[in-house]
């Protein structure tokens, strides 16, 4: 018979026979409310887990700690994998007994490896699989589809499983994703594979950005995190104008598609009224009018292309053809100054041929560099941008200054205008040269 | 001599062609008009004419290797043998012909996983990791989600919202949960409590007092130890000295709090993007199933969807028909901590004769 501690519990006598059984449960009276209602329980998988697996045995005490203290008990610290400085995120536990030693201690390290899905978050079923197969036995078997940086994030490994895990993965052919002051995992939305709004190649774009800057990824050296988001149409699915350094957004700059027919069959499903209501009306700057014959009218020189009109009508309208990309840096959440929002920096480019996407490259290029040069430390690009002013950020990385970068021209005088001239007359040049 | 280790392949973002549904490869790019058959289901339509119906099933996110074979069971029994994740941690299903999408919403729903998240709907909530994973929350994710999802369920499956509702939690004020129609994130309310014996052994102190957005930090001796101070009148408990100095302890069982944030919108649709506002805080943090945050949020939801117009979000809705009456018809209290006071904060304020009577 052997005497084992089991989590902060009494000692407890375990057959010999039996040490090759899992652990038992903790009581986890909290926890377990989470397993009633309709809605999938993630405790309920955490607990099939525990049946054959200490580590999650030992999770779950921790967990349950928290529910009843409504206190967190994991630190930092350093693990990582050769080859890289980044993108496992290391837990070690702090919840020790007086003797210093883990109350949970299957559960003292479980770190989560941030791995990189393919564009659009697509997956063949062998490739989760192969996924769950080597979870299972490296880690604790809890995968999360996906985190807020849209990693998948295989939680919960040992330091000396961390290695053996990414290789497996990394044969798959599947790499780490971001973390700390580094390229963060990017995102990009399902896009052309299944939307007719797709403005753009968005999973290229994505790839192509993220797989210019993996030595920034791996190799976190940067003054904070910077990120890129590609969603294909102004309905930014993937949240990219509030989230990303460098937000690339699809749209188009042409007259935008209408089939009359289409709009008639809408009018007379739907009735005048409800047109007039819900898009006529709706249009943000008043470039839509319901002719007499129940055909659409649209003064494109006036559409902002705000994608209102075309997500009610999917049938009858539709972005044009000469499509592309308009640029925004800068957006971050609240700490330190407050949440920012993107800004434009290129109104318009076009993204299509191999030339197109090299140039989106070298810009994009160019503004990690001037980031990683230029930024304090822990700053982001928005926070950078605010401190020295847009226009010595687009001096530096080389943008032409144009009116589709602002809301309103400046409406305080505090400013030195001697140079009005020569400015005056690069416009003139510019405009000459279109 | 060892072996040498084994290196990297670092080959970054996979391509996405081997994991793509057939009919997705083939149309890629091409696709004409979708619309959206019942709530859960969407259908597509290439120029080609091929068609795909997308039925789209909520998760838990966090999921066990047995939860996530179950799905690829039924994504090859009942579907096509490819999936699809939204960036909600909803599981997307595609299948080339419409006779298989009710078999596989039958399927879906006696395993357990609701059928919905489309339009019109209240979808999954983004969320954080929290007490299971984090090293800074001041409390969990996945449980406040599960709790909140299973009162918000019929509004899941259903499409009866005037528009899509995003709700997003975050467990401490960095909100990595990011903006939502609705947003529910913790609050501190209390300067941090410093332990003065670990301050100069974990942190780095002048990077520590850079971090602080009001200066309140500063180096100070305690103890005949170096550690560092808080002006408490200045602090405004934000928690950003937390990250990089985990002994300024911000996180307090009584004393964080929830506060719920209204009106984010990422979308171009009709108004520009705009951030979410603070329209309650002081929620207690209770575990398990936090009701008092359910609370809220229902009483805004119920508000929005009797009174908003058909496609307006909740901070459409909201501007419309102006704050005192989003007070007003939410019953919930109108404070002096709404009014905000950080810079550039007058331009949130009222300069002109507009009101409502």
């Amino acid at each position: 018979m052997l005497n084992l501690m089991v989590g902060s519990q009494e000692p407890m006598n375990i057959p010999m026979g039996e040490l090759l059984m899992a652990k038992p449960m903790h009581d986890t009276p909290m926890l377990d409310q989470l397993e009633s209602g309709p809605w999938p329980s993630f405790v309920t998988g955490l607990k099939r887990l525990a049946n054959d697996n200490d580590m999650m045995v030992d999770l779950l005490g921790q967990l349950e700690t928290s529910y009843q203290t409504r206190k967190g008990y994991w630190k930092g610290g350093t693990v990582g994998v050769i080859g890289y400085g980044g993108g496992i995120i290391p837990r070690f536990t702090e919840l020790k007994g007086e003797n210093g030693k883990p109350v949970f201690p299957a559960a003292a390290e479980f770190h989560t490896l941030r791995i990189m899905p393919p564009p659009g978050m697509h997956y063949d079923t062998n490739t989760l699989r192969k996924m769950c197969d080597i979870w299972e036995k490296h880690g604790s078997g809890l995968i999360a589809f996906h985190g807020q940086s849209g990693d998948i994030m295989f939680q919960g490994a040992t330091t000396d499983n961390v290695q053996p895990a990414f290789d497996e993965l990394n044969e798959m052919g599947f790499d780490l994703g971001g973390a700390g002051p580094a390229v963060r995992t990017g995102m990009s939305c399902v896009g052309a594979a299944r939307c007719e709004q797709s403005c753009v190649d968005e999973g290229r774009t994505m790839r192509m950005l993220v797989n210019n800057a993996l030595d920034d990824m791996h190799r976190p050296a940067l003054p904070y995190k910077f990120k890129y988001k590609v969603s294909g149409c102004p309905n930014d699915c993937m949240n990219s104008v509030q989230r990303a350094d460098l937000a690339t957004i699809g749209t188009w700059r042409d007259d935008m598609k209408v089939d009359q027919e289409e709009v008639k069959k809408y009018v007379a499903d739907m009735g005048r009224k409800k047109i007039i209501d819900n898009v006529i009306t709706r249009c943000p700057t008043q470039a839509l009018s319901l002719n007499d014959d129940d055909t659409l009218s649209v003064d494109n020189k006036n559409c902002v292309r705000c994608m209102h009109c075309i997500n009610v009508m999917t049938k009858a309208l539709s972005p044009g053809d000469d499509k592309g990309v308009t640029l925004l840096c800068g957006c971050k959440r609240t700490l330190k100054i407050g949440d920012l929002m993107g800004t434009v920096i290129v109104p318009f480019m076009k993204l299509e041929t191999d030339e197109d996407f090299e140039k989106l490259g070298e810009l994009a290029t160019e503004i990690l560099d001037f980031f990683a040069e230029n930024a304090l430390e822990h700053e982001r690009t928005g926070e950078m941008i605010e401190r020295i002013g847009l226009v010595n950020f687009l001096e530096g990385v080389g943008l032409e200054i144009e009116p589709n970068m602002i809301t309103r021209p400046r409406m305080n005088p505090y400013v030195r205008t001697d140079g009005w001239d020569e400015e005056a007359a690069k416009w003139q040049e510019r405009q000459a040269a279109q | 001599m060892a072996d040498a280790p084994r290196m990297p392949i670092e080959s970054g973002v996979p391509e996405m062609d081997p994991y793509l549904h057939p009919v997705l490869k083939k149309n890629y790019g091409n696709w004409k008009y979708h619309d959206r058959p019942r709530p859960g289901v969407l259908h597509h339509v290439a120029h080609s004419g091929d068609e795909i119906w997308t039925v789209r099933a909520g998760t838990q996110r966090q999921m066990d290797v047995y939860t996530i074979r179950k799905l690829m069971d039924i994504a090859d029994e009942f579907a096509e043998g490819f999936v699809r994740f939204t960036i909600r941690s909803n599981i997307e299903f595609m299948v080339s012909a419409e006779s298989k999408v009710q078999p596989l919403i039958d399927k879906l729903n006696a395993e357990g996983f609701p059928i919905g998240g489309t339009g019109n709907s209240v979808s999954m909530i983004s969320h954080t990791q929290g007490w299971l994973h984090c090293d800074i929350p001041g409390t969990d994710a996945s449980g406040a989600v599960k709790a909140l999802m299973d009162d918000l369920y019929e509004e899941f499956v259903n499409e009866e919202m005037p528009n899509r509702v995003r709700i997003t939690t975050s467990c401490c004020q960095i909100n990595c949960g990011g903006q939502g129609d609705i947003a529910i994130n913790i609050q501190h309310t209390k300067p941090p409590k410093i332990d003065h014996t670990q301050v100069a052994n974990v942190c780095e102190r002048p990077s520590v007092v850079a971090r602080c957005p009001v200066a309140a930090i500063r180096p100070a001796m305690v103890n005949g130890k170096p550690s560092l101070e808080v002006d408490e009148k200045k602090c405004i408990c934000c928690g950003a000295c937390f990250p990089p100095c985990p002994p300024m302890q911000i996180n307090d069982p009584e004393h964080s709090k929830f506060a719920i944030w209204v009106g984010g919108k990422n979308s171009n649709a009709r108004s520009k993007p705009t951030f979410h506002k603070l329209v309650a805080a002081g929620i207690p943090n209770n575990p398990p199933r936090w009701p008092e945050v359910s609370e809220v949020v229902m009483k805004i939801l119920s508000a929005y969807k009797q009174d908003a117009k058909d496609w307006e979000r909740i901070g459409e809705w909201a501007e419309r028909i102006g704050w005192p009456r989003f007070f007003e018809k939410t019953g919930l209290p109108f404070t002096k901590y709404h009014i905000d006071n950080w810079r550039g904060g007058r331009a949130n304020l009222n300069a002109s004769a507009h009101i409502r009577f």
